[in-house]
Order: structure tokens, then C-alpha cells, then sequence
């Protein structure tokens, strides 16, 4: 089922957790809303399942004016971010709960409710834990069970509140994956909170970047890592390294360090965001950059060597992050408390007064 | 035999980082003993000189059986009745804002505070047949001062705060998670009360209940100024222990003690047992 | 994000306005006729043959008896479970060791027994046919049927009030501030006037509070071992029972009345330490 948010708005109090915004989603599309806390993602979900209500704006699931539907009418699934499984009831209870409840009219028998929970607990491979108690079950288990309880009414929408912030980083991608198999399989449309970037970009079909109750930016994972429309996406969307600049006679200036303008690049001050694999390491300075920095750490993460850098004798707010390959590290040998020379190969230019980047290449 | 002892267990020697377990636990056991356990002895003396057949004469007594069915029942009535009005209370006093709230909720405290005697001579005033509910009432037809029914009234009058204050803080900590759970499952309000709340509040309710049960037992101020102490009809167990006393009959009255204490310590361990067991149920360990 | 706001507008089961203020105007209409009439009552009843005989009642020679008898029973109760409540808290708040479950439930024995059942204990043990009364009484010594009998029971009656206030408290603040002073070379007595006494204070003061409410208001217990004595060994509450018995009504009431103020301050003084609290937790 398709869902139309338009002009949703919300305030708590003096709060405004979301300024009117509008969002179409398409049926069976995965979403990740991606944002800090405080960015108002998980208000917007809330207000997607009508656990909170919009000030402004209405929703629509398919043809479906569902502004002012209670939740319990909108039929989703939502998973909570500490799954809420009710704590006095067995597994097989919980994941029982939604077909127990329908009136009497469309609820299944007894026979064809036991026979429809022991098939979703087959499919989320927890069978054998229907008579457990959720205190015994572990967190990925109960991640599963919260799912096969969300579905178990076979919602077309299904909501998830950060799903697997509580899980350990193993767990969390064997669930990742089989979440989105299972979406595949079924074809409902989801739409799920998280503030892991390689979370957001793994699992869904588009990302919506939300900061301060804005979105900031929606497209396809790829889309968005190749072209954030704000400086706020890139800074979120990773490990960017801010270069501050003056321009002046064809260069940036930032006190004693300086880099070359790139052809055809109109003379402004403004901000340069270069990812931390976009970067070139050296001796010495080079003909296009000047830029020397201090090693204050090496620690090499999975397939390469990531470098903490502090500048010498220029400013940056934060300490830069270069990653290189093992072999290119290798090589060099660099050790801590060496000074380095870093020349970028591509980056995003931000001009002072503009919102909008400038890719660059040199 | 150098190997052998070398290879005793080296005991930790666990040494206690904070002081004075030795002041603060001997003064508390030395007080409880004094306080608590010794007075008992004089109890127990009484009850075994007297014999085997007396004891169960005194305590088998056909005025005395009557008084322990009054009581039983009277108590019983009075904590289920607290049982709801108790969850009513916290259920109001928790989930709504209003006028006054903050007066209720200091309010609940009043039959702790109030001295039963206080209270026993205001019911029995209120509810006599020229007082201001005795009045309404018997023009109804119903009487309550000087029946059971005022002992009932006086019970629950002085245990109404154990439902309130057991049940109003699990019900301040329940997840609302929980709750919006039910509501995305498509349950309506009075489902996930009943299926999702209320068995979360249950053993708090239950623990609520036995408290105001064994209070509601051993009420004697409130209860004898409005009970109108009838043999055989509305005679508690307390007030024949007194009554005994006042005869100078220290084995009848020892003897009728005995069965209301022993009564009241089984209750007592079983209220802190049932209560252990949920908390840890409630923690999930196992 | 301040969940706190958020929880105002959270959908909650049972906001429907209806079944609110059905639940709400139940409830305060109940609490009105079960509570609130009753309190009335006392005052109304005191004053029923007006203000100067409500004086006049108070200013009797064994009512200002009995009122002084309460205060020093009062005054020798409070300090000795004070001690006594704080000395257990720690204890089982701050070790662990066998038994300590078992001490806590010995320690709920007051609440659960009857207290004609705690008069009369006393009354086997420390009365003339008692076997530490009858060494007494050789020695001359009365305890029952006086003064020193109606302080034990009533420092028996409401012995558990200060740790039962203290040791949820304690238990959930933990050990690690008591700790931390300890490696920094803080003693004993500096650790609890320190580090332990500011954490605890209110509810050590609200114990006391309630202390002070039950053993200025101990009628079973008490009637047991006092005896009756008008202007000797008579309480207030016991006091109220024989005016009421001797059909002086107002004047019981102007007795009930002192008792019924004490209790109006103790609940003002909870709800004072309640809004402080909260206020607290809002500015954090």
C-alpha cells in the first residue's frame, strides 16, 4: 500500500519536532529515515501509525484518508524499538495477540489461530521458543517474535522503530538481511527508523535524511552517496574532512596551509568536504596542496588503516580522518607523531552563502 | 607434603569497603530481639501452661469461632472492596491531570495518619441513625452502625491506602510501549486493559489486597466504636482477646492471641514471599 | 528531544474524555464520602456546642493530662525507632549477609500484628504474672499499667516507619557515593553526616513524621497496657474513648480534633516533600 504524507506538522510545546513536510511513498518500497535524535524521524513514524497525531497535514495509505483514524483502525504493523513484547504472555500469546483481539465477526477459530501463529513462528525460525516467556528469550529472538507479531494480522504497512539499535553489531546485520528478504517475500511497504547511516543505506529502496524535523534530503542509497544536497547530509552521511578556506589568487588559504582551486571553479570562500578515502598522502607538500598534518593515531579498521590527523599551523574544528588500504600504508610505514602531507583527488565545495554543493575534481 | 599444602585454596579474605556492619546490624538485631522476639516468649509461656484441652476450649469456643467468622469475613469484604476503589485511586491519580489532583493524592494517606480511635467515634457518629449518612440510610431501609457492616465500613476506612500505594507505582513505571502495542495489534482501550495492563498490575493488586486484609484483621480503634459488639454477631477476634483481659483471663486471652498472631506471621511471610517471587519474574531472572 | 512533553500527547488507553471523567468524577465522589465528609465531621462535631465549650473541653485538667502524656510518649518514641531505623537501614541496605531478607520481614511484624495482640505480649511479659514482670515487682519496679508499658508498646507499634521509609531509598541510590567518600579517607560518622544524611534526609524527616503520627495516635496497643487511669495513665486517644463513652460527644470531639490536626499536618507535610521532589526532578 502506498502512503502520501503531506504537510505534516508537529509541536511539543515550545518544540517543534516537525515542520510541515511531505513525503510519497510507493507501494512495497522500503524506507529508512535516517536522522540524529531530536531530528524528529521517530515522531514522524509515530504519526505514520497514529500513535501520535499531525497539528497539521493529512496522511492517505492507498486511497485511504487515514488523518484521523485511531491506530488501532489504521491495521499497520509496528515493531517498537524495545520490541514491548508483553512481558506475562508466552511467545505463541504475543504473536497470538492481534487475531485474539479482532472482533467476533472476523476473528479466526481457536484451531486457525494456533495453526497461523505456529506458521509465523516457523517463519521467523523461533518454533521451538512458542511457550517461552520473553524474559527468556534473548534480544535478537525478541526482535523476531516483535516481528512475527506485527505481521501476524498481515498489515500491508509495517513500522519500525529503530529495530535493531539494541542488538549487538552481528546479530543486527543476520537480522538486517533477513528483514529485508522477508520484505521482499511479502511485498508489504515498510518504513523504519534508524540513525545508522549503513543501516539506512543497506536495507532501504530510499533513504529520507531528516535533521530538526526537516527532511534534508530523499533518494536512492547510491543517489545520496554521490550527490548529499546539504551540508548537513554530508557531514551525516560520513566521515567528511572540513577544509575552511579564503580564496584568494586562485587558492584556498587557511593561515599557513593552502590548496589549489580546480579548473573552470569560480573564486569564493566557503568550505571543501572531502571523504576520508578521497585523498592522496605525502612526504611532502605537492604542486595543488599544502597541506601539513600531525599523526596522532593509526588504528586499522577492517580492510583499511584509518589515520587521525591534527593540523600544523591551520585551523579545523575537528580532527581529520583518513582511510588507506593496508598495501598503501604498508608501504609508507607512518607512525605516530609523523607529519604528513594529504592532497585531495575529488571533494564538495560549499560556498559561504550557498546551501547547494559544487562537486570538484582535480 | 609441602606440595599438598601448597596447594590449600587461597580464601579470599573479603574485606567490607564500607563501616559499621557490626554497629548497625547488632543494634538492629539486639532492638529486634528485645522489641519483637522476647515479648513473644511471655506468649508462648502463657499458652503452653495452660494445657493442651484448655487451649483448645478457649479457642474452640462457640462466641469466639463467631468472632473469627466476623472478622474473616468482614476483612475479606473490606480488602476486595479496596481492591477496587484502590485501583480506581492509582488508575486516577496516575493517568489523569485534574483539578484537585494533588489534594486526592495527599488525601489517600489520611486513614495512616488519622488515629483509629479518631476514626472509629467519626464513622460511628457519621453512620449512627442521627448522623448524616445514618439518616439518609435508614430512611433507605439499610443500618450499618452497630452491625457487620460497620465493621466492614471501618476496615476498609483504615486500609484504604495499601491498594493505592502498592498498585500506583508499578503503574507509574509500565512502558506505555507496551500499551501502543496493543493499540497497533487493533485492540480496543478496554482489550488491552484487561489483556495487557491489568495483569501487569495484578500481582501488585493481590500484594495490595493481602496487606489490607491483614491490616483489616487486626483493626480494633476504628472497629469497636461502630461495631456495636454483639456477642456472636458482631464481635471481632481482637475484642475478644480484650474482653478476656478485662475478665483478668490472661490463658483465655493468650490463647486467642496465639491463633490471631500465628494467623497474622503466616500472612505476613507469605505476602513477602509472593512478593519476591513476582519482582523476580518481573526481572526476568529465573 | 523532551520525552516528557512528548508523553502529553502520547495516546494513551483510557483518554477518551468520557471514560475519564466518568473515572474521575467516580473517584472523587467516593473520596468525598468516605474521606472527605468524615474529616469534616470531626471538626463539625467538635464545635457542635460552640467555640468557648470546644475550649473549654481542651483546657480540662485530665484532657491537658492526656494531651501531655502523648507528647512524652511521643517525645521517648521518636529517637529510639529513629536510631533503631536508620541502624537497620544501613545494615540491610549497605551488606549483604544471611538472613538479611528474614530481618526485613521480622522487621514487618508491627504492621502485620493486631495491636491488642502487641498490648498483650507486653502485658504476659513485663506484668506481674510475666516472668521479667514478677522479678520487677519484687524489685518494686511497675511498668505495666503506667507510663514506661504505654512507651514500649507504642516504640513497638511503629518501630518499622523510619526503615521502611529509608530502605527503599537507600537501596536505590546504591553504594557507590558512600564508596567513593570511603577511598577518599572519609570516616565513619563523617561518611553518614556527609555523603549518606543529605541523600536521606526527607525521608528520614517523613519517617519520623509518620513515627510521630502513630504513636501520638496508638489506641489498641496502648489501651491494653495503660490501664485506664483518667489523669494518670490516660492518652489522647484513650481519652477520646471514655468522654465518648460517657456521651460527652463534643467534648471527644475536641480531643479527636488535635489528633485529626496532627494528622492534616503530617499529609501537608508528605505533600510538601512530594511537590519538592517533583520540582526537583523537573529542573534536572
Amino acid at each position: 500500500m502506498s502512503i502520501l504524507i503531506e504537510h505534516i506538522s508537529k509541536t511539543f510545546g515550545q518544540f517543534q519536532a516537525l515542520s510541515p513536510l511531505s513525503l510519497d511513498i510507493q507501494e512495497g518500497e522500503m524506507i529508512g529515515l535516517l536522522g540524529p535524535s531530536g531530528s524528529g524521524k521517530t515522531t514522524l513514524l509515530r504519526i505514520i501509525a497514529g500513535l501520535e497525531g499531525a497539528d497539521t497535514g493529512r496522511i492517505q495509505f492507498g486511497d485511504r484518508d487515514v488523518t484521523n483514524l485511531h491506530v488501532r483502525d489504521r491495521r499497520v504493523g509496528f515493531v517498537f524499538q524495545n520490541y514491548a513484547l508483553f512481558r506475562h504472555m508466552t511467545v505463541a500469546d504475543n504473536v497470538a495477540f492481534g487475531l485474539d483481539v479482532l472482533p467476533r465477526k472476523e476473528r479466526p477459530s481457536p484451531s486457525e489461530i494456533k495453526k497461523r501463529v505456529m506458521h509465523l513462528l516457523d517463519m521467523v525460525q523461533l518454533a521451538h521458543l512458542a511457550n517461552r516467556f520473553p524474559s527468556q528469550l534473548s534480544g535478537g529472538q525478541k526482535q523476531r517474535i516483535a516481528l512475527a507479531r506485527a505481521l501476524a494480522t498481515q498489515p500491508e504497512v509495517l513500522l519500525l522503530d529503530e529495530p535493531f539499535g539494541a542488538l549487538d553489531a552481528k546479530v543486527r546485520k543476520e537480522l538486517r538481511r533477513w528483514l529485508r528478504g522477508l520484505h521482499e517475500e511479502l511485498g508489504f511497504t515498510s518504513v523504519f527508523v534508524t540513525h545508522d547511516q549503513e543501516e539506512a543505506l543497506e536495507l532501504s529502496d530510499r533513504v529520507v535524511v531528516m535533521s530538526n524535523g526537516y527532511i534534508e534530503q530523499v533518494d536512492k542509497p547510491g543517489d545520496l552517496y554521490a550527490s548529499p544536497n546539504s551540508r548537513f547530509v554530508f557531514d551525516f552521511l560520513g566521515n567528511a574532512n572540513v577544509f575552511e578556506g579564503k580564496a584568494d589568487q586562485g587558492k584556498w588559504l587557511n593561515q599557513q596551509a593552502s590548496l589549489q582551486l580546480p579548473k573552470g571553479i569560480e573564486q569564493q570562500d566557503g568550505q571543501l568536504y572531502v571523504r576520508s578515502h578521497e585523498f592522496f598522502v605525502s612526504d611532502a607538500p605537492t604542486e595543488q596542496a599544502n597541506l601539513p598534518l600531525k599523526v596522532v593515531a593509526i588504528n586499522p579498521i577492517g580492510a583499511e588503516v584509518r589515520l587521525e590527523l591534527s593540523p600544523i599551523g591551520w585551523q579545523s574544528k575537528d580532527i581529520w580522518e583518513i582511510d588507506l588500504p593496508h598495501k598503501a600504508f604498508d608501504q609508507h610505514g607512518y607512525e605516530k607523531g609523523q607529519t604528513v602531507f594529504v592532497t585531495p583527488k575529488a571533494g564538495y565545495f560549499f560556498a559561504d552563502d550557498l546551501a547547494q554543493p559544487t562537486p570538484l575534481h582535480w | 607434603m609441602a606440595t599438598h599444602l601448597s596447594a590449600a585454596p587461597i580464601r579470599p579474605r573479603h574485606k567490607r569497603v564500607l563501616p559499621g556492619l557490626s554497629l548497625s546490624l547488632g543494634t538492629s538485631l539486639l532492638f529486634i530481639s528485645l522489641i519483637l522476639l522476647l515479648p513473644m516468649t511471655g506468649l508462648i509461656m502463657q499458652s503452653v501452661d495452660m494445657g493442651w484441652a484448655r487451649y483448645w476450649e478457649v479457642i474452640s469456643d462457640e462466641r469466639v469461632v463467631a468472632s473469627y467468622k466476623v472478622t474473616l469475613w468482614a476483612a475479606l469484604i473490606a480488602s476486595v472492596f479496596n481492591g477496587f476503589f484502590g485501583l480506581l485511586l492509582a488508575w486516577v491519580l496516575v493517568r489523569y491531570d485534574f483539578w484537585g489532583r494533588r489534594i486526592l493524592d495527599a488525601l489517600v494517606d489520611l486513614p495512616f495518619a488519622l488515629p483509629t480511635a479518631v476514626a472509629g467515634i467519626t464513622l460511628a457518629t457519621l453512620y449512627a441513625q442521627n448522623g448524616w449518612y445514618g439518616d439518609i440510610l435508614s430512611s433507605l431501609g439499610l443500618k450499618i452502625a452497630y452491625t457487620p457492616w460497620g465493621i466492614v465500613l471501618a476496615m476498609a476506612f483504615t486500609s484504604i491506602p495499601f491498594v493505592v500505594r502498592t498498585v500506583q507505582p508499578v503503574l507509574e513505571e509500565l512502558s506505555p510501549e507496551e500499551e501502543e502495542a496493543g493499540m497497533t495489534l487493533g485492540a480496543s482501550d478496554w482489550s488491552v486493559f484487561r489483556r495487557v495492563i491489568f495483569p501487569a498490575l495484578w500481582p501488585a493488586l493481590m500484594t495490595g489486597i493481602a496487606l489490607s486484609f491483614t491490616r483489616s484483621l487486626g483493626e480494633f480503634g476504628a472497629v469497636i466504636f461502630i461495631a456495636g459488639n454483639m456477642p456472636y454477631v458482631s464481635e471481632i477476634t481482637s475484642l475478644m482477646i480484650f474482653v478476656s483481659l478485662q475478665e483478668f483471663d490472661f490463658p483465655a486471652a493468650s490463647a486467642i492471641a496465639s491463633v490471631v498472631l500465628m494467623a497474622s506471621l503466616i500472612l505476613l511471610f507469605a505476602i513477602n514471599i509472593w512478593q519476591a517471587r513476582y519482582l523476580r519474574r518481573l526481572h526476568g531472572r529465573n | 528531544m523532551s520525552s516528557k512533553k512528548q508523553a502529553s500527547s502520547q495516546l494513551r488507553v483510557g483518554d477518551n474524555p468520557l471514560v475519564k471523567w466518568l473515572l474521575v468524577g467516580l473517584t472523587l465522589f467516593l473520596t468525598a464520602i468516605l474521606l472527605v465528609v468524615p474529616l469534616i465531621a470531626i471538626f463539625q462535631q467538635a464545635f457542635v456546642e460552640g467555640a468557648a465549650h470546644y475550649f473549654n473541653s481542651l483546657l480540662e485538667a485530665d484532657t491537658l493530662h492526656a494531651i501531655g502524656l502523648t507528647l512524652l510518649v511521643a517525645a521517648l518514641t521518636v529517637p529510639v525507632n529513629l536510631v533503631f531505623g536508620v541502624m537497620l537501614a544501613w545494615s540491610v541496605t549497605r551488606f549483604e549477609f544471611p538472613g538479611r531478607k528474614l530481618l526485613m520481614t521480622l522487621m514487618d511484624i508491627p504492621f502485620a500484628v493486631s495491636p491488642v495482640v502487641a498490648g498483650l505480649l507486653y502485658l504476659l511479659l513485663y506484668g506481674n504474672n510475666g516472668w521479667i514482670g514478677a522479678w520487677l515487682y519484687e524489685q518494686d519496679i511497675q511498668l505495666m499499667f503506667a507510663w514506661p508499658g504505654i512507651v514500649m508498646v507504642t516504640v513497638f507499634v511503629t518501630c518499622p516507619f523510619v526503615a521502611r521509609e529509608l530502605i527503599p531509598l537507600m537501596q536505590q541510590q546504591g553504594r557507590e557515593d558512600e564508596e567513593a567518600a570511603v577511598i577518599l579517607g572519609a570516616s565513619g560518622w563523617q561518611l553518614f553526616r556527609r555523603v549518606t544524611l543529605p541523600n536521606i534526609k526527607w525521608a528520614l524527616i517523613y519517617g519520623v513524621i509518620l513515627t510521630n503520627a502513630r504513636a501520638v495516635g496508638e489506641f489498641g496497643a496502648v489501651s491494653v497496657v495503660s490501664g485506664n487511669i483518667r489523669g494518670e495513665t490516660n492518652t489522647l486517644p484513650l481519652h477520646v474513648q471514655l468522654q465518648y463513652e460517657d456521651y460527652q460527644a463534643a467534648a471527644a470531639f475536641a480531643s479527636a480534633s488535635l489528633l485529626a490536626f496532627i494528622a492534616l499536618l503530617t499529609l501537608l507535610f508528605k505533600a510538601f516533600i512530594e511537590w519538592r521532589q517533583e520540582r526537583q526532578e523537573a529542573t534536572l
